[in-house]
Formats: structure tokens, C-alpha cells, sequence
């Protein structure tokens, strides 16, 4: 990767605030998880942060993206509004989906985010055939997808890959390798690697420190000019740790303490913490950002409480856009 | 008013379609260059060029999901699965993607995308390639999915399938692609949902959709003969189905018979007779009969894949069956 220069103390604060904002969000989650405030199932991303939002630092608003099941993050650096996304995830009608979907499927159309998913490796055909259009209709625009390496071992992957690349479309694809496939690590699953996989299609692709915020904005900045230049796709390959289970309660009795003991070590906000004293910013400014997602986060869980329950009275009349004859 | 072939009728909606806004776009295996395997979008690629009309790999998931991701980004686009049997590998994009996003994401999202296959047996292509799997996707919401059986329908649905909002399954008989029919000058569309009625009887209703609207004419016209007149109701949309449209034929003449080609048990053929049997049990006078392919994978040989497909004779046999 080609050195970037260096962030400034604003656009680190930046960066930091993205992320602490990601981290306090999927917190609450957890915590409204487990006080049984969220029904179903979540996937948080913690310790991952660093991914999605020094992505989303090169994106533009009209640059789309599709996500997965561990999907917080994107969509919070993609710029969801929390009110909503915290309604929808908490099931209740006034959410982006009308509670319709939960966590799996949280979506925001005016930003560009197509939508979590449920399915390992589904967004990656979407967001291919989203970058099909950008170059169609010549918005200038680029389409992303994140995906973790489990999705790896998936068939449409590789036909996702493939016709990215016969096509040149302007699509970042974005590998947030963990090391897990949900309980089994993935060096079990796979018997190849991102970069090798990447270049059996002919595809550019870069590898970065996914916890390090600084270095993965830097990566995605040069392979998005380069994409908006007409270079066709890139894979990005961010190696990070997964801080929690698979799923929020998942007890993880697949994974020794040490693996867990790694993921702390090297936390991304917590070397952005440093980075940042480095730079001379003051203890409390930090503080006060903390402060302040604290409060967002919190304002945002009060309303999604107070929010209406979603209802089924227009279900019926939600299947299709277009008429209502289609029958049950 | 000209005489055209079922494919050309369907070429000619691409045409028409593609002309009218810029934002459809065709891609599939062997599409552009070749023509389409059964020449349906032969002259597209010339006419509209490379941008427009593009031949993909062989990844069916990968031409379903991109058409989910390209609808979502404001394309139209209507893709090619070669034969309906390849459907298999492109159901995630259908049932978890294309038709759950406009429910899913609230109302946020619309995915008008449009998805053509081949099914039917006729051309004695085996048990891989001669199939009907159209009863799945209507089992599923948010998809629809149209069947026609004439040239003039074949253009009206494939341009009501391009225009409509939601992923619309356009399937083509194959054994129809060389049938001719009259197709106005400026041919219209064929709303989704509608059936028509085929030909008229009082005696009873045959429902049937696709190859087998042909079979049924020439079924009734035998019965004509033996002083039986069978009202034939082209389906033309599964899902929608013209539920109102069976029900009044019925109504009328108090007997019925579903027809399909594709296996009988589980098929589009049993919502149909269960909803006759409950919204339409007071006007029934015999048992609903169904005629549809046996339990079966389509077998290759020629005698036997006549022997499995419903033709005249055994919708005859369902009409007396039904009449006794």
C-alpha cells in the first residue's frame, strides 16, 4: 500500500469518533441483548471498528454498499441515523425496516447501504451487480461489500469475483478476515488466501492491518481512486479479531482464552487512543468525544424504548411495491 | 397486425422495452453475441450494444444476484436462466434476496427485475433440462411469476413483467418458442394477474397455463364433437393467479379441470383446486380434477416423454371424469 499522508489530529478525531460510536452502539446491543430488550439474534462486530470506517472515510454518499450479518459497523459509517437503526433493531415500527427485519436486514436506501444480510456471501452478488449500474448509468459512483473470510468458501464468491473482474466494474471488495467461520477458524475452511484467490482472477487486492484505522483509510483511499479511475475491482483484505462470539451469547467454548486475550491487545480504538495522545491531542478531548457518542448512543436507546411496537396491520399490503392482488 | 413466432414476439418486447428507457439492461449466458440458446435475443446486442447486452460466465447465483443488486441501483434488469432447471443454482437471489427486500427493508427498496427461463419437455432434453419448477417460486412471497401461452401474451407479459416494480419469473415453454401468432402493430401490455378466457363452454372449465393451453383447445374441441362444450381459462399469471376469473367459469359450469404441464402432485394445479374446493364449493357439481405430469423426473427417450407429458387425450379423460 502506498504510504498516505498522514491524518491530521482532526481527521484522526474523526476516525475515533466513528469507531467509538460503532463500539458504544453494538455495547448497548449487547447489553439490551442479554437484558432480553432484543428479540432473535445479533452479530457484533467488536474489535473490528477500524474496518468499516476507515472504508467509509473513501466512500461518498452515493457509493452503495452491501453488508452482512455482522453488519453493525457498516452501517453506522455508512451514516444510518441511530434513532432508527436502534428502532428497527429493537422491533419496533418506527425502525428502518418497520421492525420487518432486525438486525440481519437493517437497510438505509437514501445513504446508499442496501442492507445487512443473512445469507454468508449473498451481498457480494448485490453489491457486484449495484457496481454493474454505477457503470451503466455512469454515476461516477463505486459499489462495496464486506464480507468476512467465511464467505470465502462460498460459490458466489468466486462467480461474484469472476465476473467483477470480465466486467471492470467499480467495486471494492472488502475481506474482513477475522480468522473465524462463525465456530471453526478459518484456516480450517479455506485452502487458499484472500491475496492468492484474488490474483487467480487477475484482481488487484491489497492486504492492511485491519485494526489499525489509519492504515485501512489509507488502503481504501488508493484502491477507491483507482477504482473511480476505471481499474476495475479490488479486493481488500483487513485482518482483524472477532472480540465476541459468532453470535451474542454464544458461549465460544471452540476458543482458548489466548485468541480472546489477542483481541484485547490489539483493540483498534485503543491504539487510535494512542495514536492520538501521540499527536499531542489531550486526554480530555478524547474524553469529551466519549462523552458525546455516549450520549448520542444513549439519546438513541431512549427513543428507540419509548418507540411504538411494529404492527401488523399493513403486513399484508408490504410483500410487493408495485400492487395487491398477488395472492396469499 | 403480423404473424410472428413466440420468441420473436419476445424479442420484440426486449426491443420495445429497452427502447423506452434506458435503464434496462439484458445479461445472461450466451445472450448477447449467440443470440440466446433458443435465438430469443438474437440482433439485441447489435442493436443496443455491449453496455446493454451482455453475455455472462456460466454463474447462474451470480446473474440472479447481480439483478438483484443492479434493481436496487436503478437498472432494469431482465436476465436469461437457459433452462429453467438451472434455477436450482440462483435461489438464494430469488427467495432470500430479490423477493424479501421490498418487505424486509420496509418498504425502502423495490426490485424490478425480471428473470426468463424455458421450461417443458418437447424436445426430448432429459430429466435436467426439460422441467416445470414454476410452483416453487409462486410458493414464494414477494416474487411473481407469469407463464404465456401465445405469441400476443408472450410480448404483453414480458413487457408487464420489465415494467412492474417487483421481481416478475417470465417463463417460456420451450415447445411454444416456434409458435406463430398475430401480434398487433403497436402491441400492448398484458396486465399481470389477468387470465383470459381461451375459449368459451357452459358444460365445464378447463384452467390451464403455458404449452397446455394449446392441449386444452384441442381437448375441447374433441368434446365438442361428443356435444361437451369445455370453457378453456388461460392462467397466463401463477402468481397472481386470477382467482376471480376461475371462480366466475366456474360458476358458469360447475365442473373443472387443472391442467399442467409440470408434475402434478404439489403444483400451481392444487392451490387452484383448493381454492375452488373452498371459495367455490357451492357451485361444484363433480369432483375438481387434475391433470399434470406423474411423479416423475421428465425421462429422455422420445416414447417415453410423450407417455409423461399431459396432452388432449388425458385432459379429455379428466373432463369425462369430472362429467360422470
Amino acid at each position: 500500500v502506498a504510504k498516505a499522508k498522514a491524518p491530521s489530529a482532526d481527521e484522526l478525531l474523526d476516525l475515533y469518533r466513528g469507531m467509538r460510536l460503532v463500539r458504544e452502539t453494538e455495547e448497548r446491543l449487547g447489553a439490551l441483548f442479554a437484558d432480553g430488550e432484543i428479540p432473535g439474534f445479533i452479530h457484533l462486530s467488536i474489535g473490528q471498528e477500524a474496518v468499516p470506517v476507515g472504508v467509509a472515510a473513501a466512500l461518498e454518499r452515493t457509493d452503495t454498499l452491501a453488508s452482512n450479518h455482522r453488519g453493525h459497523g457498516h452501517a453506522i459509517a455508512k451514516g444510518l441515523k441511530l434513532d432508527r437503526f436502534f428502532l428497527e433493531i429493537m422491533g419496533k415500527h418506527g425502525g428502518y425496516c418497520r421492525g420487518r427485519g432486525g438486525s440481519m436486514h437493517v437497510a438505509d436506501m437514501t445513504v446508499g447501504m442496501l442492507g445487512a444480510n443473512g445469507i454468508v456471501g449473498a451481498g457480494l452478488s448485490i453489491a457486484v451487480g449495484s457496481a454493474l449500474a454505477h457503470q451503466v448509468r455512469r454515476t461516477g459512483g463505486i459499489a462495496v461489500v464486506f464480507f468476512g473470510d467465511g464467505a470465502l468458501a462460498e460459490g458466489l464468491l468466486h462467480e461474484s469475483f469472476n465476473l467483477a473482474q470480465l466486467w471492470r466494474l467499480p467495486i471494492l471488495f472488502v475481506c474482513e478476515n477475522n480468522g473465524w467461520s462463525e465456530f471453526t477458524p478459518s484456516a480450517r475452511q479455506l485452502a487458499t488466501d484472500p491475496q492468492r484467490l484474488a490474483a487467480a482472477f487477475g484482481m488487484r487486492a491489497s492486504k492492511v492491518d485491519g485494526n489499525d484505522v489509519v492504515a485501512v483509510r489509507a488502503a481504501a483511499r488508493t484502491a477507491v481512486g483507482e477504482i473511480r479511475e476505471g481499474t476495475g475491482p479490488h479486493l481488500l483484505e483487513c485482518n482483524t479479531r472477532r472480540g465476541r462470539g459468532h453470535y451474542e451469547g454464544d458461549p465460544q467454548k471452540y476458543r482458548e482464552a489466548a485468541d480472546l486475550d489477542r483481541v484485547s491487545a490489539d483493540d483498534p480504538i485503543t491504539r487510535c487512543e494512542a495514536r492520538l495522545v501521540a499527536a499531542g491531542v489531550k486526554r480530555e478531548n478524547i474524553d469529551a468525544i466519549k462523552r458525546e457518542v455516549a450520549e448520542r448512543v444513549a439519546a438513541a436507546v431512549a427513543t428507540a424504548r419509548a418507540g411504538e411496537s411494529a404492527t401488523p396491520a399493513d403486513l399484508v399490503e408490504a410483500v410487493y411495491s408495485s400492487r395487491r392482488e398477488a395472492h396469499a | 397486425m403480423s404473424e410472428v413466432r413466440f420468441g420473436q414476439a419476445i424479442n420484440r418486447a426486449l426491443v420495445d422495452a429497452m427502447t423506452a428507457d434506458p435503464a434496462v439492461v439484458l445479461f445472461g449466458e450466451d445472450i448477447a453475441r449467440p443470440g440466446g440458446s433458443f435465438g430469443v435475443t438474437r440482433g439485441l446486442l447489435d442493436r443496443f450494444g455491449a453496455e446493454r447486452v451482455r453475455d455472462t460466465p456460466i454463474s447462474e447465483a451470480a446473474i440472479a444476484g447481480a439483478a438483484v443488486g443492479a434493481a436496487m441501483s436503478g437498472l432494469r434488469p431482465v436476465v436469461e436462466i437457459m433452462f429453467m432447471d438451472f434455477i436450482t443454482l440462483a435461489m438464494d437471489a430469488l427467495v432470500n434476496q430479490a423477493a424479501k427486500a421490498h418487505f424486509m427493508f420496509g418498504g425502502q427498496a423495490s426490485v424490478p427485475m425480471v428473470v426468463r427461463m424455458p421450461h417443458g419437455g418437447g424436445i426430448n432434453a432429459g430429466p435436467q433440462h426439460s422441467q416445470c419448477l414454476e410452483a416453487w417460486l409462486a410458493h414464494v412471497p414477494g416474487l411473481k411469476v407469469v407463464c404465456p401461452a401465445t405469441p400476443v401474451d408472450a410480448y404483453g407479459l414480458t413487457r408487464a413483467a420489465i415494467d412492474d416494480d417487483d421481481p416478475v419469473i417470465v417463463v417460456e415453454n420451450k415447445s411454444l418458442y416456434a409458435l406463430k401468432g398475430e401480434l398487433p402493430d403497436t402491441p400492448g401490455s398484458t396486465p399481470i394477474g389477468s387470465a383470459r378466457v381461451a375459449r368459451k363452454g357452459r358444460d365445464l372449465t378447463i384452467a390451464t397455463y403455458g404449452a397446455m393451453v394449446a392441449a386444452a383447445l384441442n381437448a375441447a374441441g374433441e368434446l365438442a364433437r361428443e356435444g361437451v362444450e369445455a370453457e378453456v381459462i388461460d392462467l397466463r399469471s401463477l402468481q397472481p393467479w386470477d382467482e376471480s376469473a376461475v371462480l366466475a367459469s366456474l360458476a358458469r359450469t360447475h365442473r373443472l379441470v387443472v391442467c399442467h404441464e409440470a408434475v402434478e402432485a404439489f403444483g400451481v394445479g392444487a392451490e387452484i383446486v383448493a381454492r375452488a374446493a373452498d371459495a367455490g364449493f357451492d357451485d361444484l357439481d363433480g369432483p375438481i380434477v387434475r391433470v399434470g405430469a406423474p411423479f416423475m423426473p421428465p425421462p429422455f427417450a422420445k416414447a417415453l416423454e410423450d407417455w409423461y407429458r399431459p396432452d388432449a387425450a388425458k385432459i379429455i379423460a379428466a373432463a369425462k371424469r369430472t362429467l360422470e
